[in-house]
């Protein structure tokens, strides 16, 4: 079990890390979510130990200040992979094995079983430079579970790759977790990665941990208003200015993602359209509207008005979080 | 708290591994310099020298003469900048290698190869031999940015209206600037202390403070005199290196930089032309090279079989043959200790520029380990002639002098060969080793050596043939009956006789064979894009 009490990390007088405490449980998965120049890869480097920090770093309660880097037993993939460019797949992955002082049979036989788990069977003896972003990424993961590594640290796995083979890359990669009982730390600033790989989520802003939970409980009721708008809510205002859609479940303060107002014809809100960007499935709109001034919208894409039209609009309760 | 200062808890271990690097420096390199300042300024060589009409036409024909070779090699150096950085044609590594061998050619060599073309030497035989040798430098420095600029900014200015030509000079050049200029500083410290091309060019008709403060040594013994000569040389080129090291400072990080394949490409129209330059140039290198061979042989092969004896009448106290042993092993002994120095330093300012130092003082450093590279290897050697008495057991008459002088002159390459590899090598590719158990020496072993390794053997062949080329401190140092191949060429073409001058050319081919062959081994083993030669 990992556990991270009071860790802070100043470069002169700025503070990367603010007195952060965070627990990961032996086979959970941890991501620590934030816009970038949260502080968030400053932390993994410290729980790495690649980071001078104050505060307490524990692996079961015993701390690891003296421990350096390689005595530490834990895994590390970088966002573009780092592979040794000197050694063929193989060679990279069986790295760790030899550090540990693994026999040649041993470490030939556990090579297999992880391009077996990673999907590139049959890569042993490529040369790194012939792969591509997503194999490299691949035999990272690899690399880093070859020695068994009690934590598993992840600094932006996916971000390095396009759109397409991320999101398929992100299943694979929280199977892959599931399957090896691995404890990790994932740092993204995607949302989709975190809600993909983590058991829970941190969010972290500014140097700080500002919520912690289960995905659906993060995504579900976000902390403040700036994690709101962190977590993809155009818009955050009082329950009560929604009560022009009829009679609203919430008090206090509540998000609207972007599908939370459509284009209905019954709709109890008009307003004219001011602009208009189609998506995969749905037409965004941007709508200025008499009470709630200008909002974001969706249409579907057989009905999508042009810019200029007049619309009413309804309020979608799926699409609304209360927060706080 | 041991926490607050982790910079200097961390640089401990790599001050230590400067210390040896330094040390030699500070004995065999500053304490002789120091010497020299001494004698000239205690004695009242400075102002006797200083006020000599004389000395400051010496200084106006060394900085002019440089000055014009600089020029030469600069414009020279462009078109075949162009075509090793953005042309792709058959036989590109070819003309890197061809463009290298002069700049590794031993200066004996292209002095007598510039003096078999115009025999009566002269300015233009000093101007052409020095900018012939540095070609490379500018086509080299400045071909590795120009390999790595965005070609992007020149198709965007184009786009915009500008012709190819305007494009060239409102992009790319001042993107190019910088290269040029710290190219230009290394061309000019280089022409302004050249020794060997000088003296067999200019003998005592045209005269630079390198050449003057050799001939008061050896000819006049007016030590004070040549003292102060020195000075006022290393105080140029302490000059010369700040601005070069401010231009440095300038490039680094300056420019969006890409991977070199995807800028090289087929000329297209108007580049034929710079190609056709390059080429040109090429041919113009060749020229000398060509003339020395067939000089060598303009006695059949007198000259050649001259070389087993100690020529014409006995000029020599050592025949042909036994210099070159005598070459071959000073250059093996240099080249060894130059390696473990020039290694050490490397492995220091790496660690110091990684241990959270202030960037200045790792700067400082690098730049202390490089002033042998500006200091002439005349003022060393006769720094060495007026300080290593002290010593115990005389070192002045002993022959392990001449590769500790050849080994100061060859470090500062060892380094800039090294050096810029190591520092190429992601650190998070260090950290990754260290995340699956490896320690900091197994970091070294696994990561850093196998990936310099390449450069480590080539920067071992370069220094190799400097070191056999060596002629300046050599020539100082080297007792007669213990004098390398260089040496003995200078002293044949000095003396009387047909047969010396065949021998000469003859034992000149011979050297240029074994630079050459070095320089394609050192050009074959480089890592693409990285090392400053």
């Amino acid at each position: 079990m990992l556990g991270v009490e009071g860790l802070s990390v100043h470069y002169g007088s700025v503070t990367a890390v603010s007195d952060v405490d965070l627990m990961v449980a032996d086979g959970e998965v941890l991501a620590l979510l934030g816009p970038s120049g949260c502080g968030k890869s400053t932390l993994l480097r410290a729980v790495a130990g690649l980071q001078e920090c104050s505060g307490a770093v524990r692996w079961d309660g015993a701390d690891l200040a003296k421990v350096p880097v390689h005595r530490r037993g834990f895994g590390l993939v970088f966002q573009d992979g780092q592979l040794f460019p000197h050694r063929d797949v193989a060679g990279n992955i069986a790295f760790g094995l030899r550090m540990a002082g693994v026999g040649k049979a041993a470490r030939v036989a556990r090579v297999a079983e992880l391009l077996e788990l990673v999907g590139l069977a049959g890569y042993a003896s490529r040369r790194v430079g012939e792969l591509s972003g997503g194999e490299r990424q691949r035999v990272a993961l690899a690399r880093a579970l070859a020695p068994r590594p009690r934590l598993l640290l992840l600094d932006e796995p996916l971000s390095a790759l396009d759109r397409a083979l991320r999101e398929h890359l992100a299943v694979d990669l929280a199977r892959v977790l599931r399957l090896s009982g691995t404890t990790a730390l994932v740092v993204t600033h995607d949302h989709d990665e975190a809600f993909t790989l983590a058991d829970r989520v941190a969010l972290m802003r500014g140097g700080v941990i500002r919520q912690v939970g289960a995905p659906g409980e993060v995504w579900g009721r976000p902390v403040d208003a700036e994690t709101a708008r962190f977590l993809g809510c155009g818009r955050v205002l009082d329950a009560g200015e929604l009560a022009a859609f009829g009679g609203v479940p919430w008090a206090g303060q509540v998000g609207l993602r972007e599908s939370a107002l459509r284009v209905a014809a019954d709709g109890p809100v008009a307003g004219e359209v001011t602009a208009a960007v189609h998506r995969r499935d749905h037409v965004r709109l941007v709508v200025a509207t008499v009470g709630l001034g200008q909002v974001d919208a969706v249409a579907g894409i057989a009905e999508a008005p042009r810019v200029g039209d007049s619309v009413s609009l309804r309020l979608d309760e799926s699409g609304v979080v209360p927060v706080g | 708290m041991a926490l607050r200062r982790p910079g200097l808890r961390r640089a401990a271990g790599p001050l230590l591994f400067a210390a040896v690097p330094l040390g030699f420096l500070a004995v065999f390199f500053l304490w002789p310099v120091a010497a020299i300042v001494r004698l000239g300024v205690v004695e009242g060589g400075l102002a006797a020298v200083w006020s000599e009409a004389g000395t400051w036409g010496l200084v106006g024909f060394t900085l002019g003469q440089a000055a014009a070779a600089t020029v030469v090699a600069v414009l020279a150096g462009l078109p075949v900048a162009f075509l090793l950085a953005r042309v792709r044609l058959p036989g590109a590594a070819l003309v890197r290698a061809a463009v290298l061998v002069p700049f590794v050619l031993p200066t004996v060599v292209v002095g007598l190869a510039f003096r078999s073309l115009m025999p009566d030497g002269g300015v233009l035989a000093i101007v052409l031999a020095n900018a012939f040798f540095n070609v490379a430098v500018v086509a080299r420095t400045v071909g590795g940015l120009w390999a790595h600029l965005d070609r992007r900014a020149e198709d965007a200015a184009r786009a915009l209206g500008a012709t190819r030509l305007r494009a060239f000079t409102s992009v790319t050049l001042p993107a190019l600037t910088p290269a040029i200029g710290s190219a230009a500083a290394v061309v000019f410290l280089f022409c302004a202390t050249s020794f060997g091309v000088v003296l067999l060019l200019g003998g005592a008709r045209y005269r630079t403070l390198e050449t003057e403060i050799y001939l008061r040594t050896v000819e006049l013994l007016d030590l004070s005199g040549a003292a102060a000569l020195s000075l006022l040389q290393f105080l140029a080129v302490v000059a010369v290196l700040v601005a070069g090291a401010i231009a440095r400072r300038r490039r680094e990080g300056a420019q969006e930089l890409r991977g070199r394949a995807e800028v090289a490409r087929r000329p297209e129209r108007g580049e034929w032309v710079a190609v056709a330059l390059a080429y040109g140039v090429l041919a113009a290198l060749a020229v000398p090279v060509v003339a020395l061979v067939v000089r060598s042989f303009s006695g059949g092969f007198a000259g050649y079989a001259a070389l087993n004896t100690t020529g014409y009448r006995g000029s020599l106290q050592v025949t042909g043959v036994e210099a070159a042993v005598n070459s071959l092993r000073a250059a093996t002994d240099a080249t060894l200790l130059a390696m473990v120095l020039g290694v050490l330093a490397s492995v220091a300012l790496v660690l110091l520029g990684r241990s959270g130092l202030r960037p200045g003082f790792v700067e400082g450093v690098d730049t202390a380990l490089m002033l042998p590279l500006g200091v002439s290897a005349v003022t060393v050697g006769f720094g060495y002639l007026i300080t290593l008495d002290a010593l115990p057991g005389d070192l002045r008459t002993s022959p392990v002098l001449v590769p500790l002088a050849q080994a100061l002159v060859v470090t500062p390459l060892v380094v800039r060969t090294l050096l810029p590899v190591l520092r190429s090598v992601d650190d998070r590719l260090r950290q990754a080793a260290a995340a699956l158990g490896a320690g900091p020496w197994r970091v070294w072993r696994e990561v850093d050596i196998p990936l310099a390794g390449r450069s480590l053997v080539a920067s071992a062949a370069f220094g190799y043939v400097v070191a056999l080329g060596e002629f300046g401190a050599t020539s100082f140092l080297a007792r007669p009956d213990a004098a390398t191949l260089p040496v003995v060429i200078g002293r044949l073409v000095a003396r009387p006789g047909e047969l010396n001058n065949q021998m000469a050319y003859a034992a000149c081919t011979l050297l240029m064979l074994v630079t050459v062959v070095v320089a394609i081994a050192v050009e074959r083993l480089r890592v693409p894009g990285v090392g400053e030669f």
